[in-house]
């Protein structure tokens, strides 16, 4: 499975000719239950690919949105041996749909990269995106994630050159995460128009599919990005909905998925001709 | 984990990767990896720039006031009974702290760089001043990221930034201290990448920040080297500072790592007493990890969560540590002692009678280990311990602790 996961749903997607929907949550956002609930529904809200957010105390790449999102899953106790726990639920009823984790480093230092991949693989977790793991301090996190044939997502981002490219692209498979703008999460909108470009370049040099995220909070955006790139992020605008919910005292997981189920049915609309990855 | 050998020369780090054994590096999301290659290779053309340094030099002069002197504390050297003690007057700078060293440096690297506009974190706001001082001097627009707790205990501080010109943004995410300060001017930096330049105050964050930070701030160490020389005819037996981030100390400890008949002793925030766990001590207390963009000892809990750190010097209230005082803790070339909130006002009250100096009250830390580093060197030694800043801003704070109202 692993890599295998996630290179199969592109495959299928690129089949019906269209881009993935990709859900980010955070690991036990506002609690585990609920958020394993979240977790357990997104597939059927048509969540594509699924981003776990591990939380940090420190996300220094995050808008509010994510940070407060963090905040609520630390204060309920939320850690990364209980996000992996949560993800290994998760697979007990599916075995399809490709979780990626993403967060910071120092879980992740803490937990030992070697045992972290070990563990993330025997959960059934598929990859992992490190915000603050650049490629220059990455090659022994992907030495650990390769021995356990975990996939080591990369972002790209506009600062990114076309020297740095390679750089950037080395080691990494299943998709690139191709950071829209030059930002926090949740804050910039993404202009699918000035991003086009930027996919077709790293596309052409990691020959891999490339998600889009940071900046794509509404249905018609998502559909945009959707016409462009081979998968859309949305994160922010999702967590948003558990803020939401908790605040009106509504159901925080009915609120997650009826937003991943607009969502996701702009990006499967958004275009028929197949994609030219 | 066995000690990692000791180097042949202290001086040769970091390497091109931005390392001290296994510390600093440069953990950063991508976007500002670009910019901080960018910053790496600006910094060290204008090293080996000797127009750079000239103009450094000239305004450290001219502007900052340099050299500090080197002032033999003879009523406190007798209050001991032992050592000689010598204070460096870094309290004495423009500004009132070391902090400006730095920023002068960095300003006129960001022009040379072509950078328009300067951001900045502070805790006490020594930093913050500094930064709001130099961006005022060379008229650039300035925003200075502050924790919301910070704003309301360093009010005159806050306000001196704002007299300069400068826009103090309060931070209330996470702690609502440095920390998230630091955070905050990232997310800053990570968004406004064309023009900005991110003045960071201390020796740590990613590389090359601590290894430009420490050369700005090696003119403390490199002046006491000269006038301990003038004044003793030889070099100290130790030399003492106080440690958050650790750029005072820093500054002063280089220019000797490669003597290795000076003791180097870092003295590190205990709070309410190691005991409590409510301390600022991120060596004594702390594990290595990765925040800020550097390898470091840090304080953190058992899932590898940054915990608050608390002390009650605004200025030592950090989780992290420089990574070259994590690395020079794991060869053994410094010993990081520490000193509680109360140790440091006792100290700051005997320097302010036996001296006639309101230290600062992060200074005020090294001054209470002085006793025990005195006996180690024995009666014939000579100490030497960077005075970093001035008490003026603390006296609310003291006077808070001595149950007087002012």
């Amino acid at each position: 499975m692993t890599k295998a996961r996630i290179d199969a749903r592109f495959a299928s997607l690129k089949a019906e000719g269209r881009a993935a929907f990709v859900a980010y949550v955070m690991a036990g956002d506002p609690d585990f239950d609920t958020a394993l609930e979240i977790l357990k529904g997104l597939p059927a809200a048509g969540a594509d690919l699924i981003e776990v957010g591990f939380p940090f105390s420190d996300p220094m790449a995050e808008g509010p949105p994510i940070q407060r999102a963090a905040q609520r899953a630390l204060a309920n106790g939320m850690t990364l041996r209980k996000t992996l726990a949560a993800v290994a639920e998760f697979r007990k009823g599916d075995q399809t749909t490709p979780i990626i984790m993403m967060g910071y480093a120092n879980p992740l230092v803490h937990h030992g990269f070697a045992a972290f991949a070990r563990d993330a693989a025997a959960a059934g977790v598929d990859g992992l995106i490190c915000v603050d793991i650049p490629p220059e301090e990455a090659e022994p996190l992907a030495d650990a994630l390769d021995a356990s044939e975990l996939s080591l997502i990369r972002l790209a981002t506009p600062t990114t050159d076309d020297k740095r490219l390679p750089v950037v692209v080395a080691r990494t498979s299943g998709f690139v995460y191709y950071v829209s703008v030059a930002g926090v999460t949740g804050v910039k909108e993404a202009d699918a128009e000035a991003v086009a470009p930027h996919v077709e370049r790293v596309r052409a040099a990691s020959g891999l599919p490339v998600a889009v995220g940071f900046g794509i909070r509404t249905p018609e955006r998502a559909a945009a990005i959707a016409r462009v790139a081979d998968a859309a992020v949305v994160g922010s605008a999702l967590v948003e909905e558990v803020a939401a919910g908790l605040a009106a005292n509504e159901s925080v997981t009915a609120r997650v998925l009826s937003k991943v189920d607009s969502l996701a049915k702009a990006v499967r609309s958004a275009r028929v001709e197949s994609l030219t990855v | 984990m066995n000690a990692p050998a000791k180097p042949n020369d202290y001086t040769a780090y970091p390497d091109a990767a931005g390392r001290f054994g296994d510390y600093g590096g440069r953990y950063v999301p991508e976007t500002l990896m670009p910019l901080v290659h960018e910053l790496d290779a600006a910094y060290a053309a204008a090293k080996a720039d000797p127009a750079f340094q000239a103009e450094l030099r000239s305004f450290l002069t001219h502007y900052v006031g340099r050299p500090s002197p080197l002032y033999f504390a003879e009523r406190l050297t007798a209050h001991y009974g032992g050592a000689k003690i010598y204070l460096k007057r870094e309290e004495l700078n423009h500004t009132g702290s070391h902090k400006i060293n730095n920023c002068m440096g960095q300003i006129l690297l960001a022009m040379r760089m072509g950078k328009t506009r300067i951001i900045a974190e502070t805790g006490a706001g020594q930093h913050g001043v500094a930064t709001a001082t130099v961006c005022a001097r060379f008229g650039l627009p300035c925003v200075v990221y502050m924790g919301a707790v910070d704003v309301e205990r360093q009010k005159p501080n806050v306000f001196r930034m704002n007299l300069l010109g400068a826009q103090v943004e309060a931070v209330t995410a996470g702690s609502a201290t440095l920390k998230d300060a630091m955070n905050e001017a990232l997310r800053d930096w990570v968004t406004n990448v064309h023009d900005t330049y991110y003045l960071i105050g201390t020796a740590a964050g990613m590389h090359p920040y601590p290894a430009m930070v420490r050369d700005f701030q090696a003119v403390i160490g490199n002046e006491v080297k000269q006038q301990i020389l003038e004044m003793e005819g030889r070099l100290p037996d130790a030399v003492v500072a106080c440690v958050g981030g650790g750029s005072n100390a820093i500054g002063l400890f280089h220019p000797f790592l490669n003597d290795e008949g000076v003791r180097i002793y870092g003295v590190e925030a205990a709070g309410e007493g190691m005991a409590s766990g409510r301390h600022a001590a991120a060596i004594n207390g702390g594990r290595p990890g990765v925040l800020h963009g550097n390898m470091t000892y840090l304080l953190q809990d058992d899932e590898g969560q940054i915990t608050e750190a608390h002390s009650i010097s605004a200025g030592l209230d950090y989780p992290g540590i420089g990574p070259e005082h994590s690395w020079l803790h794991d060869v053994g070339r410094a010993t990081y002692l520490t000193c509680t909130d109360q140790e440091a006002l006792d100290a700051f009250k005997l320097l302010a009678e036996l001296e006639g100096i309101l230290p600062a009250i992060e200074s005020s830390h090294a001054l209470a280990r002085l006793p025990d580093v005195v006996k180690e060197v024995g009666k014939d030694g000579i100490v030497v311990l960077n005075l970093s800043g001035r008490g003026d801003k603390d006296v609310a704070t003291v006077a808070a602790h001595l149950g007087r109202a002012i």
